[in-house]
């Protein structure tokens, strides 16, 4: 029994993560329609400019002050996420306002190689390693209930409740301020929305800032987890089937979907896996994602898609 | 000025079916062919062939059953590169296990497997669409990834993982050189070009288009949704279970299930929507852009490096790789969104027109 908790919380915990990356695709795709495969690109490049200058900014300030240096970091990284948001929608987007899906989609595959290119010349190629002191040891829980108590990983409870937060306050931010509500009147129609005075480019990189910040900080978390490396991109992939799964369009949808997805990898990979040899994790979330779609398309928490003739 | 119909008139119902109504159209195709079959041969060096010539024919042949499902029956597909494995995997297993399995026989079963396998994946199709399906097809690849690199049968449980097949031979002739399986490809890839093309023409092509432009209008008409969709996944797969099958036996030989990675998948995928959506053509043209521009750029950005007096490192080499293409991606879909073969046909208009505007 305390094996099976551990091996839930355990799911619990890296389903939170996954929906960090899905919470950007979500975002990106709530204000404008496009399908951002370059999130895990731009979580790559977010977690490379918070590793690079927070080094330099320690080697520069002589290692005294860690917080000091994890603070330039962060706000060098969120500056870097504004110009790529700025960027993207200043040479990519605005040119592309109309285009089917599938060209978008295909023209933010493009943006993720530069992306990736971009950033490995700037802040280099090889593997480096965040500490924003994150506890790494592991805390037993639960003594009381169970034979042994249950096993966690204090950095990843701590991941969770950043993640919570995060979440809580995209909501607050989409729901009450005024520029949420523009970010939500331009998903709903582009053209309503610029005809009562919402500046259309002006929100897209707003949009775009919020998901590079998102990224930020799942480059954060999954950079002091993983260290920061090439590797980072293809969380990318892991995350999708959490946002086929919850909704394109419910924040919340992402959350649940996350859950969801991480408790079923982790119950799959240790009950199911090894009758089968091992590594099913990542198809078996797809595959979950693909249960779900057949009974309803648009996911758990999506909005109903109509088809109008 | 040499490019217009005047004085071609068509007397029959033959002739105004023909593929390329206009003369000019016919002689240029032909010409094209009988260039890749009599002169390519004999300008091409071994490094032409093993690097270039035969990956492009051969993915132009993947990209071409891509953008039957893609391009003319509109369901956006990311599970290509595991339909290639599935492909190049069943006819391994066919030639290993069935003693005197004709090369050709066992490449097109290999494509046979690919198209069952397409009509599974292809179910979700009926249900989701869109964005949706892309993902939804992205199951098959890592399902795919995942069972040929554990589940031993598939690879006559080879040690190191790996497979590989001995000599090639096709009705007594033995494919060795590097010419020899350039035009083993060249014949494959103009045989499934022109049924591609007829297929596209036909009535099943015509189902695919209208469920492509209106699913619902199409269904209203009498257009049974289930079986155009669902025989447009089979017959992509097929094709691109040949090209698989092809890529494995003829260009690598041996290979791992990594050469049929998720990559693989988003690189068709680009071949189609940079060369044209619901264009034979642009499958072409698409797979030249994505298969010569990295070498094109590998062996240029040193040189031109060296030309102002900088060396760049081999990883600075790489990352300006991926950005110079990642742009050109981007400058393509921004200038052209409909794909090369969009560019192609303005080019063909206005040669008619020549030496007018309009």
């Amino acid at each position: 029994m305390a094996f099976f908790i551990e091996t839930l919380l355990g799911g619990l915990m890296s389903g939170m993560l996954y929906s960090l990356v899905a919470l950007g695709f979500v975002l990106i795709f709530k204000a404008s329609g496009v399908f951002n495969f370059a999130q895990g690109a731009m979580v790559l490049v977010a977690a490379l400019a918070m590793a690079r200058f927070s080094e330099w900014a320690n080697a520069a300030l002589g290692g005294d002050s860690l917080f000091l240096a994890n603070l330039i970091g962060i706000v060098g990284a969120g500056a870097v996420m504004f110009v790529v948001a700025w960027g993207i929608e200043r040479f990519v987007l605005r040119k592309l306002v109309n285009q089917e899906g599938a060209t978008l989609l295909m023209v933010t595959l493009g943006i993720a190689y530069v992306l990736e290119g971009l950033g490995q010349s700037f802040f280099g190629s090889e593997i480096y390693s965040i500490n924003v002191g994150m506890p790494k040891e592991p805390v037993i829980m639960f003594e009381g209930l169970f034979e042994g108590g249950v096993l966690i990983n204090k950095e990843d409870f701590i991941a969770a409740a950043l993640a919570a937060v995060l979440v809580g306050s995209l909501t607050v931010f989409f729901q009450k301020t005024a520029i949420g509500r523009a970010l939500r009147a331009v998903a709903d129609d582009h053209q309503a929305a610029q005809s009562v005075g919402i500046p259309l480019n002006k929100t897209w990189v707003v949009v775009w800032c919020v998901a590079g910040l998102v990224a930020l900080v799942a480059g954060i978390i999954w950079g002091s987890k993983l260290g920061v490396q090439f590797s980072l991109v293809t969380v990318a992939l892991r995350a999708l089937p959490v946002v086929i799964l919850g909704g394109l369009t419910s924040v919340p949808g992402a959350i649940v979907g996350g859950l969801i997805i991480g408790v079923g990898e982790k119950l799959s990979e240790v009950y199911i896996g090894p009758m089968v040899g091992g590594g099913i994790e990542i198809w078996f979330a797809y595959v979950m994602a693909l249960i779900v779609l057949l009974f309803r398309p648009q996911g758990l928490f999506g909005e109903k898609i109509i088809n109008r003739v | 000025m040499f490019y217009r119909e005047n004085g071609q008139f068509k007397t029959s119902y033959v002739a105004d079916q023909q593929i390329f109504t206009i003369a000019q159209d016919k002689w240029f195709v032909y010409g094209l062919i009988a260039f890749a079959a009599l002169v390519v041969p004999m300008l091409a060096d071994e490094y032409m062939f093993r690097a270039i010539l035969i990956p492009f024919l051969v993915l132009s042949l993947a990209a071409l059953g891509v953008n039957l499902l893609v391009g003319y029956c509109g369901q956006i597909t990311l599970g290509a590169g595991a339909f290639m494995a599935i492909g190049a995997y069943a006819a391994y297993n066919f030639m290993v296990r069935i003693d005197g399995m004709p090369l050709i026989l066992a490449m097109l079963l290999g494509g046979v497997a690919a198209a069952g396998f397409g009509i599974l994946f292809g179910i979700p199709s009926l249900r989701v669409r869109g964005l949706y399906l892309a993902v939804a097809t992205l199951a098959a690849q890592f399902l795919c990834d995942w069972a040929f690199l554990r589940i031993g049968w598939f690879t006559n449980y080879s040690s190191s993982g790996s497979v590989s097949v001995g000599t090639l031979e096709a009705f007594g002739w033995v494919i060795n050189s590097p010419v020899e399986k350039y035009l083993f490809c060249l014949a494959f890839v103009v045989v499934f070009a022109i049924i591609g093309k007829n297929l596209t023409r036909a009535a099943i092509g015509r189902q695919w288009m209208a469920i492509r432009d209106m699913d619902v209008a199409a269904e209203v008409i009498g257009i049974r949704p289930m079986f155009a969709k669902l025989s447009a996944f089979a017959v992509s797969s097929f094709f691109v279970g040949v090209a698989g099958a092809l890529w494995g036996f003829v260009h690598l030989g041996s290979w791992e299930p990594a050469a049929f990675s998720v990559d693989r998948s988003f690189q068709l995928l680009f071949m189609v929507i940079i060369g044209g959506m619901g264009s034979i053509m642009g499958s072409f043209f698409g797979a030249a852009f994505i298969v010569i521009l990295p070498i094109f750029l590998n062996q240029f950005l040193p040189f031109l490096g060296n030309l102002v007096g900088v060396s760049i490192s081999t990883a600075g080499v790489s990352h300006a790789e991926i950005i110079i293409f990642g742009s050109l991606i981007i400058f393509f879909l921004i200038v052209e969104p409909h794909g090369l073969a969009r560019l192609w046909s303005i080019a063909k208009q206005k040669l008619r027109l020549w030496p007018f505007p309009h």
